[in-house]
């Protein structure tokens, strides 16, 4: 078990002068469950394979503990990972796959024998130890990747993905039994997804990476609540918050017919960057039904209903533009409006997030 | 053999209007096509076997003779002229060969594909055309080099040649089937501790076993077959069987039977070999095709 530090760690790939990782700055904690979540192309794969030694480190440094392994080979880096494709070796049997690090370690035969039992004991492999890959199914192999990454007890657990080719009812049941073995084992791990639930479900701390530039590394809460742009506001959540650019006058945003207080911090940066509009944000489980005069109208499009919830998606009535009207928010499902219908919508004081129209960084 | 294959498409037109839209069309077509061109081949190589076993006299009749008394005459002559020690031979130098072409050219393969060296499309180019030089511009210099090395007639030399000539098409073959592994899987036995040489040995060799059973056989096949370089740089001690079925060929005429009874005889073991691998040569050779 380790802490894992990247200090100002970039890569670049080989004919590309724009880095795909730019000098990434994170401290993840002795046993802590970070996620690295972003978009495609972000540079969050990079960045475990960077850790992983399977990439170079073309600037900065990475240390495991208090070991520099920024030069080290993936062998001496006493990591174990976990790929998307699972990267089983297929002339081998389960029992041989998980194994194998150990073999390699020179782990006597008994003892080796007997974490192998133990791993495929905790994750329901026995019955299989004798067979190939080719003959489990997804969600087996996937077990058995995961199993050959904890027989080796290492100091980093490496996850790409690991859920991604599982279907999602199996993906949501071993998320959670990830998540749960983790916590039991206590190995510091790094774990890389696309996918925003994932990160928000399983982290500790979840680091938002995009164009290879960390935005933000933070617990799930607080991302929620306290994005620190509106890249991470708009990325975390789902729906997604609404973003939309609106007109500054009198120290109020108006939304519509409504006028929404600014800070006198927020208002003081937006002065200083000589901006006359502000990126008003707010999720859409942050709006409230209100009566007429007292929220701004929306003109109901559409109803998606789900259940537990519903949500309205509609056009803020007085916007010019027909893009920036459009919102998403989360309604009573015992009390839907109609389609066509015009509603008055309130945000909850407070519930507000304001961001510069001009970097998108979060203001006050 | 090209007109029947030309009437495939009418033939597949045919059975198409016989079985109506819903059949797979062209199944049948292609399955004519196919026999028709493994039969044309296959029938020659049939013809040599039956007229091994033919009096020189039925052997070159016109028309040919088709109904005869089958004998061993012809094979009992070719064991009087002491056929063993061209076979010996033979076998020395495809073996020999090909375990040398096998071992240096996997490394390559792998430097070529896994771990690519700088500009290596222009070393695997590299490869290749050293097979566009004809085999006859190399033969004066290879043959005054083994003359003063004192190797002329020896087959270490004939299988350092065969070796030579086997490497660049067993590199381009292993190269195609080392890049068609997952990279994911050679990175995580890397991160499970394994080494260069472990990697080598545990990881990749068992992965590509077919395919590298392919190019052996293949290379073997080549070596054996080889004739240009065993006339010319062998006379006695070192003569392959091509050569010795050459010895048949004599200026009173050609003796048919007996010539396709010794070219039975040096087939024998190319197919034999051919049949027993089959299952992985077919495996082998389409291993980057199918996935």
């Amino acid at each position: 078990m380790a802490t894992v530090t990247f200090d100002q760690a970039s890569r670049f790939y080989p004919g590309s002068d724009v880095p795909a990782v730019d000098r990434l700055d994170l401290d993840i904690g002795d046993g802590e469950f970070l996620v690295l979540v972003g978009p495609s192309g972000c540079g969050k794969s990079t960045t475990l394979r960077m850790l992983a030694g399977l990439e170079d480190v073309d600037e900065g440094a990475i240390h495991i503990g208090d070991r520099d392994v920024t030069n080290l080979p993936p062998r001496e880096r006493d990591i174990a990972m976990v790929f998307q494709s699972y990267a089983l070796y297929p002339h081998m049997t389960v029992a041989q796959n998980m194994g194998f690090a150990l073999e390699m370690a020179k782990v006597p035969k008994e003892e080796r024998s007997a974490r192998v039992l133990e791993a495929a004991r905790i994750l329901d492999l026995e019955p299989y130890l004798d067979r190939r890959p080719k003959a489990l199914s997804g969600g087996q192999r996937q077990r058995v990747a995961m199993g050959r990454a904890i027989v080796r007890q290492p100091k980093v657990f490496l996850m790409d993905e690991p859920l991604s080719n599982l279907d999602a009812k199996l993906r949501v049941s071993t998320r959670s039994q990830i998540a749960a073995l983790q916590k039991r084992l206590g190995v510091t791990t790094v774990y890389v997804t696309h996918d925003q639930v994932e990160a928000m479900t399983m982290g500790d701390r979840v680091a938002v990476l995009k164009d290879g530039v960390l935005q933000q590394c933070d617990t799930p809460l607080a991302l929620y609540k306290k994005p620190a742009n509106n890249f991470v506001a708009g990325f975390i959540g789902s729906p997604s918050m609404n973003i939309r650019e609106f007109k500054v006058a009198n120290g109020h945003a108006r939304i519509g017919e409504l006028d929404v207080p600014l800070s006198r911090d927020e208002l003081g940066v937006l002065a200083r960057e000589g901006s006359d509009s502000v990126l008003l944000g707010f999720r859409p489980e942050s709006v409230d039904l209100v009566g007429a005069g007292e929220g701004f109208p929306v003109v109901v499009r559409l109803v998606e209903e789900l259940g537990a919830d519903a949500y309205l998606y509609g056009s803020i009535v007085g916007t010019e533009d027909a893009e920036a009207a459009d919102i998403v928010t989360r309604v009573d499902p015992a009390r839907t409006p109609r389609i066509g219908e015009t509603v008055y919508l309130r945000v909850r004081p407070g519930q507000e997030h304001a961001f510069s129209p001009q970097t998108g960084e979060r203001l006050g | 053999m090209t007109t029947m294959v030309a009437t495939a498409p009418a033939e597949r037109a045919a059975a198409t209007r016989r079985r109506g839209a819903r059949f797979r069309p062209g199944n049948i077509g292609v399955g004519i096509a196919a026999w028709v061109a493994a039969l044309a081949f296959f029938f020659p190589v049939l013809w040599m076997f039956l007229t091994g076993f033919k009096q020189e006299s039925q052997a070159s009749t016109d028309p040919p003779t088709i109904f005869f008394t089958p004998t061993l005459d012809q094979f009992r002559s070719i064991f009087a002229r002491d056929f063993a020690p061209y076979l010996i031979n033979s076998l020395t130098a495809s073996v020999m060969s090909t375990i040398f072409v096998i071992m240096l050219a996997t490394p390559a393969a792998y430097a070529l594909s896994v771990a690519k060296v700088g500009r290596w499309r222009d070393a695997l180019f590299f490869f290749l055309s050293t097979r566009m030089m004809p085999a006859v511009a190399s033969i004066l210099p290879l043959y005054i080099l083994a003359t003063n090395i004192g190797m002329l007639d020896n087959i270490t030399m004939l299988s350092l040649v065969y070796t030579a000539m086997n490497l660049p098409i067993a590199v381009w073959m292993i190269r195609s089937f080392l890049a068609e592994l997952p990279r994911e899987v050679l990175e995580a036995a890397r991160i499970d501790g394994a080494s260069l040489g472990t990697e080598m040995r545990r990881i990749i060799l068992p992965m590509i076993a077919p395919g590298l059973a392919a190019t052996a056989l293949i290379c073997m096949i080549f070596a054996w077959n080889e004739f240009f370089f065993a006339v010319s740089l062998t006379s006695t001690r070192a003569a392959t069987v091509p050569v010795f079925l050459v010895g048949f060929i004599t200026s009173e005429g050609l003796f048919w039977a007996r010539l396709s009874a010794a070219s039975t005889m040096a087939a024998l073991p190319v197919i034999l070999a051919g049949w027993v691998a089959q299952k992985w040569l077919v495996r082998g050779l389409s291993l980057g095709a199918v996935k």
